[in-house]
């Protein structure tokens, strides 16, 4: 089992996103995670999906998501060779005497307090997994209440690759 | 809609008319193009699959909003298996009401999604012409299959200034492979000419890009002997001295030991799906294997090829025959005779009752050299894969799905198909079924009636539910379970009540006169074969 990022671009049509769901599910296939968004170009859509399996499951994945119609392009993000981002919100019980700490940690992730309430704060992260992994990790010593994860997006480096916009 | 048809060629549809797609019925009477009123939806899509599989064209069928278009699935996904291209159009509730589970609604394109080749649901009637053009090719192109437009009712009846239908089409994102890639067949013809038990194992994708000839040609030229997946039937006359049969766990014996023995496999549009090669990994190892296929994602789905060649058949065995290849390998065809001859399968007699291997043997020998041949799904098709004797006809079977009832829908799609388009007009056609699959679509009688379609329905009936109590027998050790059936309706009250010529086969005696009398019969016909309830397909 490895893990790939996959890097589709696609058709801005109404159920794209579920017939790529679709697709995943009914071949067993596995998602980790999906993101989706508009490119320059609100004609297409760009999806990022975090799947596993061994290299049969992943050459298949890789043809059967290039045979939907809508499907234009499908790439995959090689690990050394393209950014990763994710972001994660998490919200922190804290009280007068832990508040100051819980910040302290995510200064030193260069992470975001974006609310602050009398018994809690929430805090805005990016990075690639492993930074968002470490900092989730130090805050299990407070009082995680609800963690909010995008699910990882990217590209690739350079523009050897580009495929469109 | 109709414009939109019309501008395909579209001479036919079949269908069956609910509210919500009344007004592209009532337009339809304005125009050139017939409509079949079959006697239930999932009917309407097996005759449109076999009319596009007999005019190597496409099928169209029309049919209402919520159950009209529920009913249809079976048929649409039975089309989707075997990459037959179709267009099916549903009526849909008004699109304001979309999602408010009115009366008769159903997500149509939801349900379908994992079967069609793609769908619409059309918001806006000036789409339509657009919609249509890029149906029809994506149905057509690349690997075939159905595609499906959910069309509101406010829709239909919305009115465009004017219409245009597009000269081409342009999709963004679909752009399927027709030639094959020029390295790989070069790679293919040096490893041809390095073979020296080479085989073919040819598939249905062969018929549907309509590469017989250049197909022919090719192993006629080098003398490749060939093998067949079920729904590579026909492709090669049954009879040509390089056919070997089909292979698989319902094949013929000489046919598997030639796949197991060559030294080198042509898939030539096959998917090596489980039926046909139970075994994927034995392909390989010792033997060297180049899949031929229009669809990238079936080579190596179910084992990886040497040399894969993705494109359309057509063009790949038009290029190879330019090769000249310098191999003969008569030895390993004399090896193959010399198995064809000593390994053909001894049946079991069934004295009292009707051998039907005998029965569609002589069938097909009386059948004129172009009839088509629809077979069903059980017992009977294994017997009609074994039996039957193709000459220059052709013959359509449901092979990837396996959906029971079929045949009848399907020739007389094909026979409407004979009737009404092409050169050559009235071919015979004829299906085989079981009693089962008739009793899943002998409704249909009254269509053929209705809309004067003359095909020729056979029945080998043993009162079972053969091919599952077959299965029984070996499983469960003859622990019979819900296959018995008994209740069916005598089928000369069938004919009778259908105004149809019957025939009845008690046993092998008065075989050809029955069979000559069946067939020269003035319209459709029903002949009932009496087999042996406890007769199996080996």
């Amino acid at each position: 089992m490895q893990k790939k990022v996959f890097q589709l671009l696609v058709d801005n049509t109404s159920g794209v996103l579920s017939r790529i769901a679709g697709l995943f599910s009914r071949r067993g296939y596995n998602i980790e995670s999906i993101t989706a968004g508009d490119t320059a170009d609100t004609r297409y859509s760009r999806i990022t999906i975090v799947t596993s399996g061994d290299d049969e499951i992943l050459d298949q994945i890789e043809k059967q998501v290039a045979k939907l119609v809508d499907v234009r392009d499908i790439k995959v993000l090689e690990r050394d060779v393209s950014v990763f981002r994710e972001l994660v919100l998490v919200k922190v019980r804290v009280d007068a005497a832990n508040r100051q700490s819980v910040i302290a940690v995510a200064d030193v992730f260069r992470a975001n307090i974006v609310d602050v309430a009398k018994d809690s704060v929430v805090i805005e992260i990016t990075g690639n997994t492993n930074k968002l992994d470490a900092f989730i990790n130090l805050l299990e010593g407070y009082e995680i209440l609800e963690i909010a994860r995008t699910g990882i997006t990217g590209l690739g480096r350079g523009t050897d690759n580009v495929t469109y916009l | 809609m109709i414009k939109s048809l019309e501008a395909e060629g579209v001479k036919v549809v079949f269908g069956y008319p609910g509210v919500a797609i009344c007004p592209f019925y009532n337009s339809l009477l304005d125009s050139n193009v017939e409509s079949v009123l079959v006697r239930t939806e999932q009917n309407a899509a097996h005759a449109a699959s076999g009319y596009a599989r007999t005019t190597k064209g496409i099928g169209v069928c029309a049919v209402t909003s919520g159950p009209g278009a529920t009913n249809l699935i079976t048929g649409i996904a039975t089309a989707f298996a075997d990459s037959i291209p179709m267009i099916c159009i549903t009526g849909q509730v008004n699109s304001a009401l979309l999602g408010s589970d009115v009366f008769q609604e159903a997500d149509i394109t939801g349900a379908v999604e994992s079967f069609v080749k793609y769908s619409y649901l059309v918001k806006d009637a000036k789409d339509i012409p657009r919609i249509f053009k890029e149906a029809f090719y994506i149905a057509t192109s690349g690997r075939k299959g159905p595609v499906l437009i959910d069309v509101p009712i406010d829709v239909q009846n919305a009115t465009v200034d004017e219409f245009v239908y597009p000269e081409e089409v342009k999709l963004r994102t679909y752009k399927p492979t027709v030639k094959g890639h020029v390295q790989q067949i070069k790679k293919a013809i040096k490893e041809v000419e390095k073979s020296k038990r080479p085989i073919i194992c040819v598939g249905g994708g062969i018929a549907l890009s309509n590469a017989k000839k250049e197909f022919i040609e090719f192993v006629e030229k080098n003398q490749i002997p060939v093998v067949s997946t079920m729904m590579g039937i026909g492709v090669m006359p049954t009879e040509h001295p390089l056919y070997f049969g089909m292979v698989g766990n319902n094949g013929k014996p000489y046919a598997n030991r030639a796949m197991k023995e060559a030294d080198m496999i042509i898939m030539a549009g096959a998917r090596v799906a489980d039926r046909a090669i139970s075994q994927p990994d034995l392909m390989i190892g010792d033997k060297l294997l180049i899949h031929i296929d229009v669809d990238p994602a079936e080579i190596g789905k179910n084992i990886g090829p040497n040399i894969p060649i993705v494109g359309d058949a057509k063009h790949i065995f038009a290029d190879f025959t330019e090769f000249d290849i310098d191999n003969v390998c008569d030895d390993w065809i004399e090896v193959l005779r010399g198995y064809k001859a000593e390994m053909e399968p001894k049946r079991a007699a069934h004295p009292g009752f009707v051998d039907p291997a005998k029965f569609i043997t002589e069938l097909s020998l009386k059948l004129p050299e172009d009839a088509i041949y629809v077979a069903d799904v059980g017992q009977n098709q294994i017997w009609s894969c074994g039996y039957h004797i193709v000459k220059k006809g052709k013959f359509f079977t449901s092979g990837g799905m396996g959906t029971m009832g079929y045949s009848i829908p399907a020739a007389m799609g094909a026979k409407y198909a004979a009737d009404h388009v092409g050169r050559k007009k009235g071919r015979t056609v004829v299906a085989v079924c079981g009693d089962g699959s008739f009793q899943m679509s002998m409704m249909e009688f009254a269509t053929m009636r209705q809309h004067g379609i003359a095909a020729k329905v056979i029945v080998l009936k043993n009162n079972y539910l053969g091919m599952v109590r077959e299965y029984q027998h070996y499983t469960y050790e003859d622990h019979y379970s819900v296959v018995d059936l008994s209740g069916s309706p005598d089928l000369e009250h069938i004919a009778k009540a259908y105004d149809m010529p019957f025939f009845r086969l008690k046993d092998d005696k008065d075989m050809n006169e029955t069979i000559d009398a069946f067939l020269k019969a003035d319209g459709p016909a029903l002949m009932e074969c009496l087999v042996d309830p406890m007769d199996l397909v080996k």
